[in-house]
């Protein structure tokens, strides 16, 4: 945000103990005496909401496949219930034991793929019986299903069925995690080309804009020439301009270009400097905030010692303005990282050029509903951007401090 | 994959390496074209002042190309392509506007643009103000802070699947995966298609940008908070108000400023919103909003640069006050200092 800097500038800079000098809020409200437990109990709740979304996918994306529709992800560690139709061995199996006639033997076949709770022989009716004891299932027929599957099948008379009988099982399955969903969305999805193409747009889209704007921003803080008020105000008015201002004249331009020169119109090099152009005014604003700042005696006792203003700039303005250029790089890699509109404009839709954002939109047109692949798709998606917010927190809140923020 | 990435890795290198050349080579060749000889003294002093007076302007070449052919043409051209017809030859007069001022999606979009401006904002800012001030209260209120904060490094097509998935809807007797629809049942009611609900749908599109935004709010009011003189407080504490008066009668009023700065800036974002409209219902069920129209007919059946040119210009319209408040600022803040 612009032009802010008067109001959230002067906040003095954290003493190491902020209690000795100036008392925190809490400090203050707390002699008027709010109930301390509710504030705990109340931020708790928040934290939760706040992370409960996020946590959802991240879960979902390390089911199986099969118990994400079964169950909701929240059941994920205490397993999941489902209603599965099977059929008994074939009656031509049937033994006579003490003037019964019985069929046994697991209904999983050998392959145990959970336990039973309970059992029925009728759609309508799936979890009839418990498991563990006989039950007359009608017919002088009894059947008894345990809970490691195995089953005793008995009647008084022959068998006569062709067929094997059907019973339905409510099947309860161990929660099962698998990174399965992450192999298969890196591969087959496109997910891990979309990763590249993301990386291959955000980098050179955050590192271009902040040695163009470090310049401007040298420029417009020491040197002096005509114009310079009037191109701060330029700056700072063109912070704001929508992007969708800028999207039709700038398409044609591209395909002008491109068919000018037999050179397909959407190329990296055309993002790269569409990302750096929509993000400089922000960058030479809070740069030059920064520059403008750092001591006067330093840089004019380098111009008596007979340095060139390049020679100022690389040596001595560059190494002293880190923290700025610090906080502008996170919030120019977290914008052109996450952009999707100007990637769809201006490098197209197309497998090859498509970015992680794109991609993931994508998938929700063509596999909504496929939440193993979506949710995997999505946490691939935000981790890098989580990653580098975790890392350089410090820096993102001094750059926000500072007055600036871009919308997208 | 390998192949993608090395050449990824050497497409990265060689355009920030011709970045930096040329501030290198423009400024070796503005000494070799301009020399400061040893003996000539008259020579070497208009040398060095037309180097002085150049030198600004290789500095500043790049940057200024830029801003003029990304942000200052684009304005002025879409500003004239808004009276062409939809592929830019024919003067049309204003029959682009007299469309949008009679159509109904249009409409449809402004409303919702409006609900959007009057909802997201002022959320954020409350909850970024209540949640500032009970964070600051307790000894994990940092790790609170940056676990709400974190979803604005998440972009907002990751947001949209993260929502998406909570707004799950699935029918028949079905398990219900998604968190909400999982809620209302097992509290009794009946689940819901919620992103097509008409109306309504808006606000659960609006939930996800408060989400996001929300940490933005909290971080820089909670700043301010703590910038309120230590003076007045324990003045008010003197006179015997209490927490309530003393949030709303002492600090809300010394931080006035950061709340607009905070309401602003939501506001430019909010006037903005794409990608959340486009992931979740692609401005079906009514929730269309102005950046998702224009986006719509710079495309629909081959393309209207014209009817997108006034779209763009009305979304323009929305953040020239802000423009202009921030310039005024700006220029208030270079003559203070």
């Amino acid at each position: 945000m612009a032009a802010t800097a008067t109001t959230t500038t002067t906040v003095p800079p954290l003493p190491s103990n902020p209690r000795a000098t100036s008392p925190s809020i809490g400090t203050r409200l707390r002699r008027v005496g709010l109930p301390r437990l509710l504030v705990h109990l109340s931020v708790l709740a928040i934290v939760i909401l706040w992370l409960i979304p996020t946590l959802g996918i991240l879960v979902t994306s390390v089911r199986d496949k099969e118990q994400i529709t079964a169950s909701g992800w929240w059941t994920a560690f205490s397993g999941s219930t489902q209603m599965e139709a099977v059929r008994l061995a074939d009656p031509a199996t049937q033994k006579e034991e003490g003037g019964r006639f019985v069929i046994s033997g697991s209904i999983f076949e050998g392959n145990a793929a959970g336990s039973v709770s309970a059992f029925g022989v009728r759609v309508q009716d799936p979890s009839a019986f418990e498991v563990g004891k006989p039950a007359d299932i009608g017919d002088g027929e009894t059947l008894q299903i345990n809970q490691d599957g195995s089953y005793i099948y008995s009647k008084g008379a022959a068998f006569d069925d062709k067929r094997p009988k059907r019973v339905y099982v409510s099947l309860a399955t161990a929660p099962e995690f698998t990174t399965q969903n992450y192999r298969d969305v890196l591969t087959s999805a496109g997910i891990g080309q979309a990763f590249v193409n993301s990386l291959t747009v955000a980098v050179p889209a955050t590192i271009i804009p902040i040695l163009i704007a470090a310049f401007a921003a040298y420029a417009l803080s020491w040197m002096h020439f005509p114009g310079r008020t009037l191109l701060i105000a330029v700056v700072v008015g063109l912070i704001v301009v929508p992007l969708q201002m800028a999207l039709i004249p700038l398409l044609t331009l591209y395909n002008d270009i491109g068919s000018f020169f037999g050179i397909p119109s959407r190329s990296y090099a055309g993002v790269w400097l569409a990302h750096s152009a929509f993000g400089m005014p922000l960058a030479i604003y809070l740069l030059r905030n920064y520059i403008s700042g750092l001591p006067k005696e330093i840089i004019e006792s380098a111009r008596v010692d007979g340095a060139s203003d390049f020679e100022i700039f690389v040596k001595i303005v560059l190494p002293l303005s880190f923290p700025a250029l610090a906080s502008f790089s996170i919030f120019q890699f977290l914008w052109t990282w996450n952009d999707l509109l100007v990637a769809m404009v201006f490098l197209g839709t197309g497998k090859d050029q498509l970015v992680l954002t794109g991609a993931l939109n994508a998938l929700l047109g063509s596999m909504g509903g496929k939440w193993e692949i979506l949710t995997a798709s999505a946490f691939i998606t935000i981790i890098v951007p989580i990653l580098v917010f975790f890392a350089l927190q410090r820096y993102l809140v001094r750059g926000l401090l500072a007055g600036s923020v871009k919308g997208g | 994959m390998i192949s993608q990435i090395v050449s990824a890795i050497g497409i990265m290198v060689a355009g920030v390496f011709a970045c930096a050349l040329y501030y290198w080579l423009s400024d070796r060749l503005l000494s070799l074209a301009l020399p400061v000889p040893e003996g000539n003294v008259r020579q070497a002093s208009v040398n060095l002042n037309r180097r002085a007076t150049i030198r600004p302007w290789l500095f500043l070449g790049p940057a200024l190309i830029l801003i003029a052919v990304y942000l200052v043409y684009p304005v002025i051209a879409t500003f004239i392509l808004s009276f062409y017809d939809r592929s830019g030859d024919q003067y049309v007069g204003l029959a682009n506007y007299r469309w949008a001022f009679f159509d109904q999606q249009f409409r449809q979009s402004i409303f919702n643009n409006i609900l959007w401006l009057a909802v997201v904002p002022a959320a954020c800012t409350f909850f970024g103000l209540v949640i500032a001030v009970l964070t600051d209260r307790i000894w994990w209120g940092n790790i609170a802070k940056s676990i709400i904060f974190m979803p604005m490094a998440i972009s907002f097509v990751g947001a949209s699947v993260i929502w998406k998935f909570i707004y799950e809807f699935r029918g028949g007797n079905e398990t219900q995966i998604g968190l909400l629809n999982a809620i209302v049942k097992a509290i009794g009611g009946d689940p819901q298609i919620w992103i097509s609900l008409p109306f309504w749908n808006n606000f659960f599109l609006m939930l996800i940008l408060i989400w996001i935004q929300t940490g933005f709010a909290m971080v820089i009011l909670s700043a301010a908070l703590r910038g309120i003189p230590e003076e007045t407080i324990e003045a008010a504490v003197i006179d015997g108000a209490n927490g309530w008066q003393i949030f709303w009668k002492i600090m809300v009023p010394q931080i006035w400023g950061t709340i607009a700065v905070v309401w602003t800036t939501i506001t430019i974002l909010v006037l903005k919103v794409f990608d959340i409209v486009l992931t979740m219902t692609n401005g079906q069920w009514n929730t269309m909003v102005l950046a998702n129209l224009m986006f719509d007919w710079m495309f629909r059946g081959g393309g209207d640069s014209g009817r997108s040119a006034v779209i763009a210009l009305v979304i323009m319209l929305a953040v020239t006050p802000i423009m202009i408040w921030n310039i005024r600022q700006a220029h208030r803040d270079a003559e203070g200092h």
